[in-house]
């Protein structure tokens, strides 16, 4: 018997025209299938006093708000679609790893570097749409004009740590189960899967938290002065 | 010694040796969190909500020497 792993490793379904389907990816299109599903019937007939499932969906829905309120000390309504959603789905794919026979996308470094990059994005794009070109330019100029290319570098890093933080933690921790069935035998890895439904929730929150606060830090630079 | 041994060695090293310091970075801060919550039990949302974001930070230094290591053990460029 051989232990064979691969971090970088993905599992070809099958093609759809040149383009090769993942796992990962029909993972993706589950979890999204099934959040707007329940998004759809949760608000399909919405009332003043709704079912259980309106309620709930409302009920996270302000929780998520209230979170980035307090950390932005702003209106958090603009930036929920983007950063609820982004948890909403990471604690969905993060989690989706304990089914049997399941992959969890974010173990493979091709979904963080996308969600990583969606971030990148929206931060350049609420930057630029709230402080305007200028405020956006003088941004990247701020406490000396020389230190220009450590602010861009500084952008540029940040997500990629996003991205090798939120891979690394997932993709170790399948690592170590892998390592410890392979070692050990049938029952002995189960701690460390209780272990890991913990830290998916954890670095769910940590990866919204950071995008949060780079928007925030994007968006409020001019109030901050 | 072949470029494997080094390969494998390297990666041990950078795993072990770059796991002391974050782990000693977050005993210190979870310690100090721990004190601040103790005085102010009333601020441990923010407290505990900085200490998270705070330890993700530390933990990258360590996940960055992950990366090196299994880039060296899976996707070495100088053993293909």
């Amino acid at each position: 018997m051989k232990l064979q792993l691969h971090p970088l490793h993905t599992e070809v379904w099958f093609h759809v025209g040149p383009v090769p389907i993942t796992a990962e990816v029909v993972t993706t299109w589950v979890i999204m299938a099934i959040l707007v599903l329940v998004s759809w019937l949760s608000m399909r007939r919405a009332q003043v006093r709704g079912g259980w499932l309106q309620s709930t969906v409302e009920v996270t829905v302000e929780a998520i708000a209230d979170q980035i309120k307090a950390i932005l000390c702003i209106d958090p309504w603009p930036y929920l679609p983007l950063l609820g959603t982004l948890f909403i789905y990471l604690v969905f794919a993060n989690l989706s790893g304990v089914l049997p026979g399941v992959v969890a996308p974010t173990a493979h470094i091709e979904t963080p570097a996308a969600l990583a990059l969606i971030v990148f994005f929206s931060v350049q794009f609420y930057g630029l749409k709230e402080q305007g070109l200028k405020g956006y330019v003088k941004g990247y100029l701020e406490p000396n004009p020389l230190l220009l290319p450590l602010n861009l570098l500084s952008q540029i890093t940040r997500s990629f740590s996003m991205m090798v933080r939120l891979f690394g933690n997932m993709m170790s921790h399948e690592f170590i189960i892998a390592i410890v069935l392979f070692l050990a035998g049938l029952f002995v890895p189960v701690p460390f899967m209780l272990l890991g439904i913990l830290i998916g929730l954890i670095q769910a929150f940590i990866f919204t938290v950071l995008a949060t606060v780079y928007v925030g830090g994007a968006v409020s630079a001019t109030e901050a002065r | 010694m072949t470029v494997e041994m080094l390969s494998i060695i390297g990666a041990a090293l950078a795993v072990s040796v770059g796991a002391i310091g974050p782990a000693f970075a977050e005993g210190r801060a979870i310690a100090a969190a721990m004190e601040a919550i103790a005085r102010q039990p009333e601020a441990s949302g923010t407290i505990s909500r900085t200490l998270f974001v705070g330890l993700a930070m530390i933990e990258t230094m360590a996940i960055y020497c992950l990366v090196v290591a299994l880039l060296l053990l899976y996707a070495n460029p100088f053993t293909q």
